[in-house]
């Protein structure tokens, strides 16, 4: 990596790692969504620097467009949840704080001690975007197609949830 | 750009396409007939998954979509396993539509049968990614319908319970999906048992990011077999949802959850198996879980008094019995984990069935509720009690040839060579731990048999609640007395995992 995508690398990497410790850490839910969005729009830009810019458009649609705005909505139809203020940790806050660290920690370790990995960390090859959309519509056109099947049930299921009953 | 079709071949994908139309068509059925009729939608599920079952018995062997779906003899057995698990939970769930569900007995079926239709996609796949969509589409269906009765806050519970561990798992395993996608450099199962071997040849050592994956893989499988340690949801689970979806959760699901580790341990991964592999040796952690299953599941039942909670850590120790056979990697190996699968389908079934059934008419769940239950409904009574000494495996029941082949697919490998006779001790635990099965399975018969009171519930099967039963007694004791046909079956997916008998 040059100089500049470094520095942009980093600054991201800051902007992520800060954002998604006040998502865990604020106790007014409606910052913690902010904060969140922040977080989502950040691994897009990684996702950027390395050429994967349908993800990041992905990224950006379902995550920061749908998901995110959804969770905001929620918060604000819920009655007086978004100026309440709840504490996100309970008595077990240590052993999972530990419990994450050590998960983290071994899983880089893992990563930086293993050299065989299938593709270098080079950048993407340019026009990735064609290539996906060949492949969904091709070789992987079976589980693209299932996705559809999966949505379908995901609706009616969450339709069934949500309805109110009439007896 | 040159496109490429693939062979589409959907000849063999019939079975999966005519489940998913004929699941549409019961919840269109149900709205268009305004709800009105108690039974219909049930009875059209159940003629839906006998036509499937038609149409599966005449796709042969083969593949479709490239290398996507794979019709081989595993891929068929359990799609037998999961037709069958469908048909016996839809069969127990008429007293339930009758009584409890009114506003959607047409979606309550349509979900189950969409999710048969993922476990049907999910074995045939031979693929990670296409596995890890059907194994979503088993799941989702199911969060919803373990919170079927929204105004049970122990139903609410389960689904809140089993929709936040599913998630997480599904996070895990697909997390663990991509180390083996960026170490192999694909996601075809069968390229990756080549690219990972030839990575591990050059290398020397592939390094332990493959543990890394292999841990996060089991975990994320381990949720949905609930094998210990990832196994503490299943008994408010089982305990909370309406009980066919249970019965269908213990059975379905964890079938599905087999086909899984089977496709990504047993042939993706089979040459990391050894403790030459070490650190990546996946046999003995494999091993010691379900050593654990064992262990936890057969002791913590003793101290259960609600049937359903029992019924789920008698199933969290049956897996562990199961796993037996995964880590045995022989010839056997295989076919006795589909007998055994096949044999705690007719057996797990069978016992929920009675449960539901005498939970409609009472609505009690607790072990002492059965008293004298002999007396005032012989018929239930007994075939509890065969449903239960065939989970203990006590001859001339299903379980017992079902835990002697697993047994002795261990036992074989364990002698053929120094460095597995731990796999003795496996052995060991599992004929220990039977033994202690054995307790509170009889403590139920006990309470139906030799109570000196009078059960006060006179209960009567409807028509396709004893056909449940009738169908599971009937497995039972033909797997039981005469499993050599469906061992010859299952002996074929061993010899095409590459397991040839020597």
């Amino acid at each position: 990596m040059d100089a500049p995508v470094s520095l942009v690398f980093w600054i991201l990497s800051f902007i992520i790692i800060v954002s998604a410790f006040m998502v865990v850490s604020l106790k007014n839910i409606f910052h913690c969504a902010l904060f969140l969005i922040l977080c989502l729009f950040s691994v897009a830009g990684i996702y950027l620097l390395l050429n994967a810019e349908f993800l990041a458009a992905a990224q950006v649609l379902i995550y920061v467009g749908a998901v995110s705005i959804l969770m905001i909505f929620a918060i604000m139809l819920t009655s007086q949840l978004a100026s309440k203020r709840i504490s996100q940790t309970n008595e077990n806050k240590l052993v999972a704080f530990f419990v994450c660290l050590m998960f983290g920690l071994s899983t880089l370790v893992l990563i930086a001690n293993t050299h065989v990995w299938r593709y270098s960390a080079q950048a993407l090859p340019e026009a990735n975007v064609l290539t996906i959309g060949k492949y969904l519509m091709t070789d992987f056109m079976l589980p693209f197609e299932v996705v559809s099947v999966l949505l379908l049930a995901a609706m009616i299921g969450a339709i069934v949830l949500a309805r109110k009953e009439t007896s | 750009m040159d496109f490429q079709l693939p062979d589409y071949n959907l000849r063999l994908m019939l079975p999966e396409i005519f489940l998913f139309l004929w699941a549409l068509v019961v919840i269109t059925f149900d709205v268009v007939t305004k709800r009105k009729s108690e039974s219909a939608a049930g009875y059209l599920s159940l003629l839906g998954l006998l036509i499937t079952g038609g149409i599966l018995s005449f796709t042969g062997y083969g593949r479709g979509f490239g290398t996507m779906f794979f019709s081989d003899p595993m891929a068929l057995f359990f799609k037998v396993i999961f037709l069958g698990s469908a048909f016996m939970a839809i069969g127990s769930s008429f007293g339930i539509t009758k009584q409890k569900i009114v506003n959607h007995r047409g979606e309550f079926f349509g979900l189950i049968l969409f999710s048969t239709v993922g476990m049907m996609f999910l074995a045939s796949s031979q693929e990670l990614l296409s596995l890890y969509i059907g194994l979503e589409l088993t799941t989702i269906p199911l969060f919803v319908l373990a919170g079927f009765f929204k105004d049970n806050k122990l139903s609410v519970e389960a689904a809140m319970k089993y929709f936040i561990i599913g998630a997480f798992s599904s996070a895990l395993l697909i997390y663990g999906i991509s180390f083996l996608y960026g170490l192999s450099g694909t996601t075809d199962i069968l390229q990756m048992k080549i690219n990972l071997a030839i990575t591990h040849l050059t290398f020397k050592n592939i390094g332990v990011t493959l543990l890394l994956s292999i841990i996060l893989v089991i975990a994320g499988i381990g949720f949905k077999l609930s094998l210990p340690p990832f196994h503490q949801w299943t008994p408010d689970v089982y305990e909370g949802s309406p009980t066919p979806i249970a019965a269908f959760l213990s059975v379905g699901s964890k079938a599905a959850g087999l086909v899984a580790f089977a496709k990504i341990f047993v042939n993706g991964l089979s040459a990391f198996y050894g403790p030459e592999m070490l650190p990546n040796d996946w046999g003995k952690l494999v091993a010691t879980l379900a050593v654990l299953a064992m262990i936890i599941g057969n002791t913590v039942a003793i101290r259960q008094t609600n049937i359903k909670r029992m019924l789920a850590y008698s199933s969290i120790a049956q897996v562990g019995y199961i796993m037996i056979g995964m880590v045995a990697m022989n010839e056997l190996g295989l076919s006795s984990v589909a007998f055994y699968a096949f044999a705690y389908m007719f057996a797990n079934m069978g016992a929920f069935a009675v449960v539901a059934i005498f939970e409609d008419k009472t609505g009690l769940t607790q072990i002492s509720s059965y008293a004298g239950l002999s007396k005032s409904s012989p018929l239930l009574a007994a075939s509890m009690a065969v449903f239960l000494l065939s989970l203990a495996g006590i001859p001339p029941l299903a379980g017992f040839m079902a835990k002697y082949y697993v047994f002795a697919a261990a036992i074989k490998t364990a002698g053929s060579s120094a460095s597995s006779s731990w796999l003795y001790w496996l052995v060991g635990v599992g004929m220990l731990t039977a033994v202690f099965s054995l307790y509170y399975y009889a403590n139920v018969i006990k309470e139906m048999y030799f109570s000196k009171e009078t059960s006060p519930y006179r209960v009567k099967f409807s028509a396709p609640a004893l056909m449940v039963v009738c169908l599971g007694l009937i497995g039972v004791f033909l797997l039981g007395l005469y499993p050599e046909p469906i061992m010859r079956f299952a002996s074929d997916i061993s010899a095409s995992f590459g397991f040839i008998p020597n």
